[in-house]
């Protein structure tokens, strides 16, 4: 079977709900492309996520829009053990799947063995999230030049960014 | 995320997108994407499933090397053990896109965006 058309059923859903412009899903007709600069098992990498994820030892455990977050990017030391984390996200199909197992949409322990086994040479100290926005010119103007900026920080070479 | 990425590839990080809404990704466009046609909340694998989640993770690192173009998507060589009935029940009325918890949720964040717009502090 092929693969979920997202957008034209999302488009199907917002038309049947009453809103009177479905939502604009970002576009774009060119699309950058950096090269690999150097060999991975020479590279650091970088994990970043919009998985909401969370650290159980933080002081303030409220979901992102009880804090106010609209976007925003967040950091947390990339040795906090996978049992430490957990997903406020509601954003998946609960029917199918489910987050429990945070290495299913945020492969912590996963990017550790690859690194132990040299297929990378370092994990960077920090692993980033970055909040919902609702808004793209939020993430375009802000929160991606912030990323960029956590990543030039901890000379990163690569990053491998996964949604939820 | 598409959007991070992008930023990213233009100042010079390489990067990987592991996802399971491939349209969505293409539509915006990135240089990389690792495919996973699976539910959306398991971009990187089944769940507990640590064999199947690092030949993905790994698959991810294979593109960042072997790709030379941008828009390069790989699907991930797995299928859904329980098969691809979820493909046929989302979007449906018993499971509908957002359920109603999360319809109020994004209804709150479109309120809370429009007023610290307002207040200029986003």
């Amino acid at each position: 079977m092929s693969h979920v058309k997202y957008i034209d059923k999302t488009r199907a859903y917002y038309l049947s709900q009453g809103y009177e412009k479905p939502y604009r899903w970002a576009h774009h007709d060119d699309v950058p492309f950096s090269p690999l600069r150097k060999p991975l098992t020479q590279s650091r990498l970088a994990l970043v996520s919009t998985s909401e994820i969370a650290v159980r030892a933080w002081d303030d455990q409220r979901t992102p829009l009880e804090k106010g977050e609209i976007g925003n990017v967040y950091s947390f030391p990339s040795d906090t053990p996978a049992s430490e984390l957990y997903s406020h996200s509601r954003s998946f199909d609960k029917h199918a799947t489910t987050l429990e197992d945070v290495n299913a949409f945020f492969p912590i322990t996963r990017l550790h063995e690859l690194q132990a086994e040299g297929r990378i040479a370092s994990l960077a100290p920090s692993l980033h999230g970055v909040y919902n926005a609702y808004s793209q010119r939020k993430t375009i103007e802000s929160d991606a030049p912030e990323v960029l900026r956590r990543l030039r920080d901890e000379e990163v070479d690569v990053a491998i960014l996964t949604p939820v | 995320m598409s959007l991070v990425s992008r930023h990213l590839e233009e100042n010079g990080i390489p990067t990987v997108v592991i996802g399971n809404a491939r349209d969505i990704v293409e539509h915006c466009g990135v240089a990389r994407l690792m495919f996973v046609d699976y539910p959306l909340g398991s971009p990187c694998g089944e769940p507990n499933n640590p064999d199947q989640q690092r030949a993905i993770v790994s698959g991810a690192l294979n593109l960042l090397e072997s790709a030379t173009a941008p828009r390069s998507t790989v699907r991930a060589p797995f299928d859904w053990a329980e098969g691809e009935t979820w493909k046929d029940k989302i979007f449906t009325k018993d499971q509908p896109w957002k359920d109603a918890d999360e319809e109020k949720e994004w209804l709150a964040k479109k309120k809370l965006y429009r007023k610290l717009k307002k207040e200029g502090t986003v």
